[in-house]
């Protein structure tokens, strides 16, 4: 919900947010221009009756003085009957040029404010301000989430490119943008008399005035006692007319001048509204406060980039979805299927069980978890297939099922039924599926069928749910699924480093290069630039699907495309299909693969330390990591192996990053040597050290087994005792990311 | 580029009673024409107004421009007028942009033309300077369809009757 209400608005008013942002940003630099050009005495130095003096030397035809809020000072006059304008010195009275505001400047401005349309125009200006609103709030509300809470604001980010920058960027400019947006709401509500600007109260025309001649300008009191700092505009009296005065505006508000007395007449201060008014338009468009404005003017010079990198991220969000055809409204279907994944794999499933019920005649609604309704008016059936992700926690689409579980309503007589989708080689295997139903048990519906699962995306076991669900249904369904995988490319083995072969622990790092494509292609991509790598960093999953299987394995990048090669740290595992596939490859030989990006592991962004933590073939991404770490980042590794002398993966490269500081602090611990240790061990011995890690903001990363991630977790909760914290904690926070397997 | 605007109105001007004579009033229709020059910047305020020889502001005309707010740039009709809405009730419109031509229609009584009085115009444009009274003409059937240049915005104005 949040998200729509952040990326719709986003999407429908880019183009015209965008033009309010340059537009804006254009001019927020006049401000420091027109500072730059003006001579401002200080205060008490030079009164309103001294300049005028002084200026009535050199114009005798003055009709009207006027300070703009940088402090340039303009003078408007008569000679010969020709009007002219001139900005003058405010010491001496004395022209400095002619007075000629900038076409350009004043094209923009009415392009900033009415989108050069007129009223019309205005009303849209005023309704994309408030969409800047919408967008901020929004914004910072999912970053906010994002990141685990609004103290969190401020952590390191993750996250691939678009996504980065927009969030970095965003939560650097958000203060400004609320700011502009703010402002202009409530310039466009006063310019369209919504709300009072005080700019109509004026003071009464004084009914009688001193019958006296007109007494030298730069006599008279009233202007004597105005500094020149305050002036607003002074204009001067119709020469043929003894009975008119002068009208003053000053910064605190505004009279008339008699020309013979020079008293003070019918004196009004501004109101409040009227000085709330001009504190907002100072605000809004830095005049006076020329640092404001270029601050303003940076921040909304990042709407472009916040706009493009916006539209990017949606667009991938979307290409992602599977396309259903026929997906009835939620209050209209009578079969809902919701759906919890967290690479999409089990939206394929999905799709493939929508498309069926569809062909059966029903009316099917599929959604992700997290968007469960609050009723679903004519449901018969809940049908949830879901994942687990990590140990035994909600995949990302079904993080608040959960909560918004407790609010959902099904009318009488609606059941439901779960399909889990996991791995049997792990523990907790479907546990959030079994999480699920035991919740939905509790909420008193009733169960159409018992829990299934599905073991490593198995389509016969799909296949055979379907026909208890037809079943139910009373009429035949096969659920035919043909698994979607990413276009996947061939790549060549050109390196293999070999370890652990005495530690009953074969273990390979494998390097390979793209294979060439088909020579046409070749040639085309280099005259286009292009890497015929493709783009991948460090930590993302390599999947490989092994002869024999139409199951993809994956595994974790350790290098990425600019490394120029792609590297993964493989372990042979007895019986082990892939692994086994991997290990007998030869030098020169071919696979074909393909990648699925993983932003969420990899080091978040600033200066906070990193604490990498594995064991085995997890030092594979975490070594990636330290190789690109150019800008020396403090890095400290916490690795277990068996035996120094076997199987210390990286050992020449890790001693490397640490003469070249790349890698700050290396803790192996080896579990087959005489004074056994695993990491976990070393973890609780430097407790002290990295409690200190902790405090400076350290982000944590642990890649490895199932069962060393848990242990490193106990650990770790361990250490973090004395704190008041615990992994979960930095987990919501976003400062603890696993890539367990 | 040039526009026409054309605004015909059926309001009479109301006058002080010491020169409406009582009972029977001839009014008689006066069509302001006005010609802007071209100028960067916002659309022109203006107002037409009716003063006595001495110049004292008699009623207002016609206002080009809505908001009430930027009426006292009009500096000397908005001294005269006092602003105060009766005096500018139904003889608004919009304002006037550059190097657009306005031409309105206006009700008057008989015995104004060829008695003194004058018709001015002010105005104004936003961040650009106010002009008072920058076209003064006399209200006489020999000056109908004579044009006058202004000295601000204006680049000729006349009436017909």
């Amino acid at each position: 919900m949040l998200r729509q209400l952040h990326s719709l608005p986003g999407l429908l008013a880019a183009l015209l947010v965008m033009l309010l942002a340059l537009s804006g940003g254009v001019l927020s630099v006049n401000p420091a221009l027109e500072r730059l050009d003006a001579k401002v005495p200080a205060a008490g130095q030079v009164s309103v009756a001294e300049l005028a003096g002084r200026v009535a030397h050199y114009y005798p035809g003055a009709e009207q003085l006027q300070r703009s809020p940088s402090g340039a000072l303009i003078v408007y006059y008569s000679e010969n009957g020709q009007a002219g304008a001139e900005r003058i010195d405010p010491l001496t009275g004395q022209g400095i040029g002619t007075y000629a505001p900038s076409e350009f400047s004043t094209w923009v401005k009415d392009l900033h404010r009415s989108l050069l349309l007129g009223s019309t125009g205005r009303a849209v200006a005023g309704i994309a301000a408030l969409v800047m609103l919408l967008l901020s709030i929004s914004g910072l509300a999912l970053l906010a989430k994002r990141l685990g809470g609004w103290r969190q604001l401020l952590r390191p980010l993750r996250g691939g490119f678009s996504q980065r920058w927009h969030a970095e960027v965003g939560r650097l400019v958000v203060l400004g943008l609320l700011l502009s947006a703010l402002s202009g709401i409530y310039m466009s509500a006063a310019n369209f008399e919504l709300i009072a600007d005080g700019m109509q109260r004026e003071p009464d025309f004084p009914q009688t005035v001193d019958p006296g001649p007109a007494a030298p300008v730069a006599s008279l009191a009233a202007l004597r006692a105005t500094d020149l700092n305050d002036l607003r505009e002074l204009v001067y009296p119709n020469p043929s007319d003894p009975g008119d005065v002068y009208s003053l505006r000053t910064a605190q508000g505004d009279g008339y001048v008699d020309q013979a007395s020079g008293a003070l007449l019918s004196y009004q201060a501004h109101d409040s509204a009227r000085r709330v008014y001009e504190l907002i338009y100072q605000l809004h468009t830095g005049e006076g406060l020329w640092w404001l404005g270029l601050l303003l003017g940076v921040s909304a010079l990042s709407v472009p980039l916040m706009s493009i990198t916006g539209a990017r991220l949606w667009w991938l969000r979307h290409q992602a979805m599977p396309r259903l055809a026929h997906n009835s409204a939620a209050q209209w279907a009578d079969t809902v299927i919701l759906v919890g994944s967290e690479n999409h794999s089990t939206w394929g499933f999905a799709k493939t069980l929508h498309d069926a019920l569809h062909q059966s005649g029903l009316r099917v609604h599929t959604a992700a978890m997290n968007q469960l309704a609050s009723e679903y008016r004519h449901a018969q059936r809940l049908l949830i297939l879901t994942a687990t992700y990590g140990d035994g926690d909600a995949p990302a689409s079904a993080r608040q099922f959960l909560a918004r579980l407790t609010k959902t309503t099904l009318p009488p007589g609606a059941g439901f039924a779960v399909l889990g989708f996991g791995d049997r080689q792990f523990p907790q295997f479907c546990q959030f599926a079994k999480v699920t139903e035991t919740a939905l048990l509790e909420r008193g519906w009733p169960r159409l069928l018992a829990l299934e699962t599905i073991d490593r995306q198995s389509t016969q076991a799909f296949a055979r749910w379907g026909n208890a669900v037809g079943q139910l249904l009373g009429q035949e369904l096969a659920l035919v699924h043909k698994p979607v995988r990413p276009r996947s490319q061939s790549w060549q083995l050109v390196e293999r480093v070999e370890y652990g072969a005495q530690v009953q622990a074969p273990t390979s790092v494998l390097r390979f290069k793209a294979a060439a494509p088909p020579g046409n292609v070749a040639w085309l991509k280099r005259l286009l630039g292009a890497s015929t790598l493709g783009h991948f960093e460090a930590g993302d999953l390599l999947g490989i699907v092994p002869p024999g299987s139409p199951v993809p394995r994956f595994y974790s990048l350790a290098s990425g495309s600019a490394d120029g090669v792609l590297e993964i740290c493989v372990r042979k595992h007895p019986g082990g299909l892939c692994s086994g596939f991997l290990h007998d490859l030869p030098l020169g030989a071919r696979m074909d693969a393909f990648i699925q990006p993983n932003p969420d592991f990899r080091p978040g962004s600033g200066k906070a330390p990193v604490i990498l933590i594995g064991a085995g073939t997890g030092i594979g991404p975490l070594a990636g990591f330290i190789r690109n770490n150019r800008a020396r980042h403090p890095m400290h590794l916490y690795w277990g192996g068996r035996n120094p002398a076997s199987d210390f993966l990286y050992e020449p490269e890790l001693n490397r990053y640490l003469a070249d500081r790349r890698l700050s602090q290396l803790n192996a611990a080896f579990s087959r040597v005489n004074d056994c240790s695993y990491v976990q061990d070393r973890i609780l011995a430097d407790a002290l050290h990295m409690r200190r890690l902790i405090e400076k903001g350290a982000q944590i990363l642990v890649c490895g087994s199932r069962e060393m991630a848990k242990s490193v977790m106990q650990a770790l909760d361990h250490v973090l005792l004395p704190l008041n914290l615990n992994v979960l904690t930095l987990k919501a926070q976003g400062r603890y990311r696993e890539d367990v397997y | 580029m040039r526009r026409h605007a054309m605004r015909k109105i059926a309001a009479a001007v109301c006058l002080a009673s010491a020169i409406v004579l009582p009972g029977f009033v001839q009014a008689r229709a006066v069509t302001l024409n006005t010609e802007l020059k071209s100028y960067r910047g916002n659309d022109a305020y203006l107002a037409f107004y009716l003063t006595d020889a001495n110049g004292q502001y008699q009623s207002t005309l016609w206002v080009a421009g809505k908001k009430a707010k930027y009426y006292k740039h009009l500096r000397d009709w908005a001294r005269g007028s006092g602003l105060n809405s009766s005096e500018f009730d139904g003889v608004t419109g919009a304002s006037v942009g550059s190097g657009q031509t306005l031409k309105v229609t206006v009700e008057l009584a008989d015995a104004l033309i060829d008695a003194g009085y004058e018709i001015r115009v002010d105005s104004a444009v936003e961040d650009k300077r106010e002009h008072r009274a920058e076209v003064k003409v006399a209200l006489t059937s020999q000056g109908a369809g004579k044009s006058a240049s202004g000295s601000g915005y204006i680049d000729a104005f006349s009436y017909d009757l």
